[in-house]
């Protein structure tokens, strides 16, 4: 019955959606408060009924309801109680769930979080967000039901859930992911919202831009959380592998990136308003294909399920819809809401749109490189895929391209700037930065690496670059504490997501540089060196764990003969599925990372192939992101952003003056 | 000019300069990066470039592994049941990778036929086939039941 009563909330919830994104908007239109205020707790009753679909698969999950199609499927009476929890989101129908469930809670914050927004205002926008609901709500009520019951013949035992797919990683990468990617169609929403209302103003983008930055960083958390993943489930210790899906959610990133820069401007100067209305359909409108590419299953990813056509079929009638429809209306109502305002060369504003052109041609570049194979298809030009080189030979001179300007942007001023005064402030600055790039390449062993040497100048350039500015900010306080206390949130933010950048290029030039890969044979016994640590293979024996046996070899980790570590792979087969996977032993460290994996068996006197890593500063690679996100969660706590009541009840009801007179 | 006119003049010329050197750079990556997947039954019909990075495909068939007894080294064989792809690799294997199962190979041919392959990309769920795959074998069981009275 329980699965029959999620269905059921589903359908209410699929329901209530329609009505979102009809009647406040008719509201809107007519100047119909009644039908405005509806907006708010329509929302609210989404997200009650899609939380009560969601948590009836969880406890079909949990249960082991084998009768469940996507539970026989994907779930297994072994499987340990937080993977069967993790299951409802392993699989294309229940992650779909998750991804309505997720929209609803993001819908019903904007209802509940947003009292100084002009009635109308937030009928708009939640009907926008009602109408993306409705998409999907219907996609997984008619294509992809995720209580669809295996009757008559219900399995004795799950299939199981793909053991990759069994790991802590899993647990937090989609919903974090999921926060990000649907955390767009807030700011998609304000965008499109603006637009029917043709009111885009500064207090337009200081609506939008918490929403904007905190979808942002939830995106970076789930795209690091992504990446760390792959470092120690699949195996391989690679860290991106530019894989379709990857770049699937990279990509409304780099757009994000861009938006959340140029929203800043439009915030503070009222400046490049239609480009950031632009860039936000652009961002939600990536973040669909994204989910297009992952759900149709057209491209060879490691993310791809087995998928139907109609499904594909179904999310590009939807991807269509929803760009067409937001160009068409943006080519009607933009050029009513063009800004006049002039900046001069040497400014903020030109420096952020630097930024903005920079990830704009990155996304490009990296859309064409994903979408390349599928478009030479479509013209039977034959079966094409697009390697890492590609990306890297384009990506890596793009960000060498953004990061000088980059350097100084927080130093610089709003509408005008000269050069001197960036020459007086940064000449500091840029010799210690220089010293800094050819001295601190020369502290590692070996040769002298040139693109290390690289990194370091561009990233020592942004650090001491905001250090300066933090500097100049401080002086004049009465005590370094004080100074340090009266900087607003939205500048710590900044100044952390710019250490993080700073942070993650160090990690991934230093990682790629130095990193250090040995595939051999190896029989207990056997020692390998690399980069001064000496891997002594001891044994190899069985171990079991809850729903698979595994072979465990044991290895030592000698440095000058002091033993450092004791790492312990696994080449696990599970039980319910027979699926062989490799559990890599990691000793994680602030400078490197130690990684072994194994292989398979070879021979018959016990030797296994074996792979070892060294990874100096691999770690940096995902701290830099977590500083990024914490930088983006940082400048909500802004007072600008905080609730202001009298003033929110003055501009309600002036909204809903201004809704009566259009 | 008036200044704000000029301004956008500039602008333009810096987008359209950076474009084109962002277009320039598209198309050199572009060049030596991208490679094309070739079914068995056409390597076995010499329509793949010897010596080129190419993928190929298909089923990996039953009892063709072997591995080398001091070596990562392993020669397997793939086929699209039409015609037979012998394959070399150095390496570790992905952990789906079996007989009687899908993989694709990327490498490159050498005079002999047999392909060097630099990596192999097997499934990574019990029930996904890569779409290359799935369709070389559709179009091969497909040619075969024409030929078949």
């Amino acid at each position: 019955m329980i699965p029959e009563f999620g269905h059921f909330a589903l359908i209410i919830a699929f329901c209530l959606s329609v009505v979102l994104c009809t009647v406040p908007l008719w509201g809107a239109w007519r100047g119909n408060a009644t039908a405005m205020a509806l907006a708010p707790n329509l929302a609210l009753g989404m997200l009650v009924f899609s939380a009560i679909s969601f948590a009836c698969l969880t406890w079909a999950f949990m249960q082991d309801d084998f009768s469940v199609q996507v539970v026989a499927n994907n779930s297994n009476s072994l499987l340990p109680a937080q993977y069967k929890f993790s299951a409802v989101w392993g699989n294309h129908e229940g992650s779909l769930l998750l991804w309505i469930l997720i929209l609803a809670v993001w819908t019903a914050a904007v209802a509940l979080f947003s009292p100084q927004l002009p009635l109308v205002m937030l009928a708009r926008v939640l009907a926008v967000m009602g109408f993306v609901a409705v998409g999907f709500l219907a996609f997984s009520l008619f294509t992809s039901n995720p209580f669809a019951r295996l009757l008559p013949g219900i399995p004795a035992d799950g299939q199981d859930l793909n053991p990759l797919l069994q790991d802590f990683g899993l647990i937090i990468h989609p919903p974090l992911l999921y926060m990000g990617y649907v955390g767009f169609s807030v700011a998609f929403a304000f965008a499109i919202a603006a637009l029917l209302g043709g009111r885009l103003d500064a207090a337009w983008a200081r609506w939008s831009r918490p929403w904007t930055n905190v979808a942002w960083a939830f995106l970076t958390l789930g795209i690091m959380l992504g990446s760390w993943w792959a470092y120690y489930e699949l195996g391989w210790g690679g860290w991106w592998f530019w894989d379709p899906v990857e770049n699937a959610s990279f990509m409304p990133w780099l757009a994000g990136t861009a938006l959340v820069h140029s929203l800043a401007a439009t915030e503070k100067r009222g400046l490049f308003k239609s480009w950031t209305v632009l860039l936000a359909i652009f961002a939600f409108s990536l973040s669909l294909l994204g989910t297009f590419l992952v759900r149709s299953g057209v491209l060879t990813s490691v993310h791809a399920f087995a998928t139907d056509p109609a499904r594909g079929l179904f999310i590009l009638v939807f991807l269509g819809i929803v760009v067409g429809g937001s160009l068409v209306l943006y080519a009607l109502r933009a050029p009513a809401v063009r800004s006049r305002v002039g900046f001069a060369w040497l400014s903020r504003e030109s420096l952020l749109l630097v930024n903005n052109v920079v990830f704009l041609v990155a996304t490009l570049t990296v859309l064409f490189g994903t979408l390349f194979p599928l478009l030479m298809d479509a013209l039977g030009q034959g079966k094409y895929s697009v390697g890492p080189p590609y990306f890297n030979a384009v990506f890596v001179p793009l960000m060498a391209l953004l990061m000088p300007f980059m350097g100084i942007g927080p130093i610089s001023r709003w509408k005008q700037d000269s050069v001197s005064r960036w020459r007086a402030e940064l000449l500091v600055p840029a010799i210690a930065t220089l010293v800094c790039a050819i001295t601190l390449p020369l502290l590692y062993e070996g040769d002298y690496n040139v693109w290390v040497a690289l990194a370091v100048l561009f990233a020592g350039w942004l650090v001491f670059g905001l250090l300066r500015d933090l500097g100049n900010k401080v002086r004049n306080a009465s005590s370094i504490g004080a100074g340090l206390r009266r900087l607003a949130p939205s500048y710590w933010g900044m100044f952390t997501a710019h250490i993080g950048f700073a942070v993650a290029v160090i990690g991934v030039v230093l990682t790629s540089q130095y990193h250090i890969e040995h595939d051999l044979k190896m029989s207990p016994g056997d020692t390998d060196s690399l980069a001064g640590y000496d891997f002594r293979f001891v044994s190899v024996g069985q171990v079991r764990g809850p729903n698979y046996v595994a072979d465990e070899a044991i290895f030592l980790v000698f440095r000058d003969g002091r033993e450092i570590a004791e790492m312990a792979p696994q080449k696990r087969r599970y039980l319910a599925s027979g699926d062989v996977l490799t559990e890599a032993a990691i000793d994680a460290g602030v400078f490197r990372d130690l990684f072994v994996a194994m292989g398979e068996p070879i021979g018959s006197d016990g030797a296994w192939a074996i792979r070892l890593h060294y990874k100096p500063f691999v770690r940096w690679i995902w701290g830099g992101p977590i500083l990024m996100a914490l930088g983006g969660f940082l400048t909500v706590a802004d007072k600008r952003y905080r609730r202001q009541r009298s003033a929110a009840r003055e501009s309600n009801r002036e909204g809903a003056v201004h809704a009566a007179q259009t | 000019m008036h200044p704000v006119r000029k301004q956008r003049l500039y602008l333009v010329v810096f987008l359209v300069f950076f474009s084109s050197a962002a277009i320039a750079l598209v198309a050199y990556a572009l060049r030596g990066n991208i490679n094309l997947f070739y079914p068995p039954a056409e390597v076995a019909a010499g329509l793949a470039p010897v010596g080129q990075s190419i993928r190929v495909g298909g089923m990996v068939v039953e009892d063709s592994i072997i591995r080398s007894p001091d070596s990562l080294e392993t020669r397997f064989e793939v086929t699209d049941f039409e015609a037979v792809v012998p394959v070399v690799y150095v390496g570790i294997l992905p952990d789906l990778f079996g007989e009687g199962q899908g993989a694709v190979a990327a490498g490159r041919l050498d005079e002999n036929g047999v392909l060097q392959a630099s990596e192999v990309l097997a499934k990574h769920d019990e029930n996904y086939m890569p779409p290359e795959v799935a369709e070389a074998l559709a179009a091969s069981k497909a040619r075969m039941q024409e030929q078949a009275p």
